[in-house]
């Protein structure tokens, strides 16, 4: 073990031994610390950044039927909904007067949208002074099979009608043996990393996420780093990674929520092991606040985001909200400096 | 493994090895501890202590609670349970009720907390009445009811000695005290906060004259309102320096100040390590009492959890029903189920241990 921290502490890359004894059996606040002093060498400043921005779900109807999921209605099923434009314009002009710079969209699979659907969402979004954060991976692979166009092709023809970047939604854990019993429907590890890789490779930037705590092992767990290290190794574009842990209320999966432990030390090495991924964000939305707190001295270097609105983690029962008032609050409590930011990690002046 | 660069570059070497060596803090490693910005590095000496007495385990009860007034002649500013004598939504059980109400539980306690206002009407027969039904139907429960201020009150209405309450209170069945109405001993907060309570001397008195009984008791802080981190720092060592004394306090059970439901208003409310940084400091600086408690009601049970590590030992326990936290502004369960409890210790990394009032383990 201490050969390991001096290995971390001298920049040295894990292998998946040593972050797998790191994960199983380093004390919890060695973690801390290793992970802390990787964080202090990678962003010396003392600032914690957030952004300010909005989820916005363009519909709900969705084909997948994920077992993790307690947002989605199956099509025809009662209370499905797709906005409307005019929803849509309220909820972007409601995001820009409370200083948002952004909107985060994502939605269900829905069977009857063309990919000329999302385009012209996307050319109304931009008629207005925001970066459109929008879609997923799975999502990106469903458009591609409905328009029967390659990936490649819809990430183009995406970016032409205004996307700015993709979040890193709908990557749970991204081993086809988890894939398969959570969301079979959904596209697989590889296309998943290779749908990112090529929206890099087409300049656009994106983030990654885990959903941890459901069926997975937590080899699978350091797997999914693994995969995402070595993607980030190939195309570069990612600019954060976000675990987040399960909640299982009102989905299809009996499990026990995992606790704060279990987030800490699952974020503190993915903080060692994402040596090539600068920044790494806390989940508030899942941990609470006092959590994501203490999660600044477990590897964690940004509070996400103030979401404006959030959907999908309350339809599962979890419900917290804060200000932007309190997550500043929350910062300068823990010692360092908030600054809202953009999606590619740039300071706004003023904030 | 413990690696002291990191306490030499934070300044605090020396404090670092004492405390690894478990030598008694002053009050300004206290202050020093608390003023310490690397939190983990607090928690991990914190957690070193903790380690040191209990090991891996992470204790447990299956417990209830029984708040059989909330009305009042303190009207405490903290305080958003009480209602004034007369006060509309002023409740009182009886002896029948309170037996009611526990009896709809499933499996029965092994420890039976009781509190309540402090009611200008209710004499000691009444308590003398509810012990013993309560002992009557639960012989294997210990019955841990009634704070120092409670303890104080029912004297000054009989018109006899705290140490008389004690006696016949501990003849109906009494098996311990709880720590409440501490708050914090500082006497300009104190009389600020709760002016009507009786003061710290008053407080540590009682205790004391329980331990001489025999009966053990736990001890509170009440933190995060109008007092500093030095007032904080003080009540630790008051309530070490009793501790000497007599030696009766089992489990210290710090408790945050919840601002939302409260007269009170605070400048500067408690964020989420500040609550952590006060439980590491008060493990590092109560040398001589056995247990600290993540008291979840009040913490959120994930911070309690996260509490487990920054040098608490105890998880409390189901609680069953609880109200005064409740009302002002916890978010936590109302109660939680014994296969949740041992499965999150054990999520923790820690050994879940059921135990009794007195912790002593069970099964």
């Amino acid at each position: 073990m201490e050969r390991l921290a001096a290995k971390i502490l001298h920049n040295g890359r894990l292998d998946f031994a040593e972050a797998r004894l790191l994960y199983e059996q380093a004390p919890l606040h060695e973690l801390a610390r290793l992970a802390h002093a990787v964080r202090l060498k990678k962003h010396p400043e003392p600032v914690v950044t957030f952004v300010s921005d909005r989820n916005i779900n363009y519909s709900n109807v969705c084909v997948c039927g994920c077992r993790f999921c307690a947002f989605f209605r199956a099509p025809g099923q009662d209370g499905g909904f797709l906005l409307t434009r005019e929803e849509l314009a309220q909820k972007v002009e409601e995001t820009l007067a409370l200083g948002g710079t952004q909107v985060l969209l994502q939605g269900g699979h829905h069977p009857d949208l063309p990919l000329s659907w999302y385009e012209d969402l996307l050319r109304f979004l931009k008629t207005y002074p925001i970066h459109v954060h929008a879609f997923s991976p799975p999502e990106i692979a469903h458009f591609a099979q409905v328009a029967g166009l390659t990936t490649a092709e819809v990430i183009a023809r995406l970016k032409a009608a205004g996307l700015d970047s993709i979040p890193g939604g709908g990557a749970e854990i991204l081993v086809d043996e988890v894939r398969r019993k959570i969301s079979p429907r959904k596209c697989g590890a590889d296309q998943w990393l290779e749908i990112m890789e090529q929206a890099h490779a087409q300049g656009l930037k994106t983030t990654a996420t885990m959903m941890f705590g459901h069926e997975e092992t937590p080899g699978q767990r350091l797997e999914h780093l693994f995969a995402l290290r070595a993607s980030q190794d190939r195309s570069g574009g990612y600019t954060a990674f976000i675990p987040w842990t399960f909640q299982p209320a009102n989905t299809a999966i009996p499990a026990r929520p995992l606790g704060a432990v279990e987030y800490l030390r699952l974020l503190a090495v993915s903080r060692l092991v994402l040596d090539n991924i600068e920044n790494i964000q806390v989940s508030w939305v899942t941990m609470g606040p006092k959590i994501a707190q203490l999660a600044l001295f477990f590897g964690g270097n940004d509070f996400g985001s103030t979401m404006i609105e959030e959907n999908v983690v309350r339809a599962a029962g979890v419900s917290f909200r804060l200000s932007r008032e309190e997550i500043r609050r929350l910062v300068q409590g823990a010692g360092f400096t908030p600054r809202q930011r953009r999606m590619d990690y740039t300071l706004l002046e003023n904030t | 493994m413990f690696d002291l660069s990191r306490y030499k570059r934070l300044g605090l070497a020396d404090l670092a090895e004492r405390a690894l060596a478990g030598e008694r803090l002053s009050a300004g490693d206290g202050l020093a501890l608390f003023a310490c910005p690397d939190v983990t590095a607090l928690g991990a000496l914190a957690h070193h202590r903790r380690e040191a007495l209990h090991g891996r385990k992470a204790f447990w009860v299956r417990n209830r609670h029984l708040n059989y007034t909330n009305v009042c002649v303190n009207r405490c500013a903290f305080c958003a349970y009480h209602r004034d004598p007369g006060q509309e939504g002023g409740f009182t059980l009886t002896v029948r009720e309170a037996l009611t109400k526990l009896a709809a539980d499933k499996t029965p306690p092994r420890e039976i907390h009781v509190v309540g206002g402090c009611h200008p009407g209710l004499g000691l027969d009444y308590f003398e009445e509810l012990l013993r039904a309560l002992k009557k139907a639960y012989p294997h429960a210990a019955l841990k009811c009634f704070t120092a201020v409670e303890i104080a009150h029912f004297a000054q209405l009989e018109g006899i000695t705290t140490r008389q309450v004690l006696q016949r209170l501990q003849q109906a069945g009494l098996s311990m005290l709880p720590g409440g109405g501490a708050e914090v001993f500082a006497e300009a907060v104190r009389t600020k906060i709760c002016p009507r309570k009786i003061d710290a001397q008053g407080w540590l008195r009682i205790h004391g004259e329980a331990h001489e009984l025999g009966l053990s008791t736990n001890c509170t802080l009440l933190f995060g309102h109008l007092e500093s981190r030095a007032d904080r720092v003080d009540h630790l060592l008051r309530l070490r320096e009793q501790q000497d004394r007599a030696g009766g306090f089992t489990c210290f059970i710090p408790l945050p100040f919840l601002t939302e439901n409260s007269r009170l208003k605070v400048d500067q409310p408690l964020d989420g390590l500040e609550e952590l940084r006060t439980i590491a400091v008060s493990r590092l600086l109560l040398d001589n009492i056995p247990h600290v408690k993540a008291y979840w009601v009040m913490l959120g049970v994930k911070q309690a959890q996260a509490a487990l590590y920054f040098g608490a030992d105890d998880f409390d326990g189901t609680v069953m029903e609880e109200k005064i936290g409740h009302t002002a502004g916890a978010d936590s369960e109302q109660a939680l189920a014994r296969q949740d409890i041992e499965e999150m210790l054990a999520g923790c990394g820690l050994i879940p241990v059921e135990r009794d009032a007195l912790f002593r383990e069970v099964r």
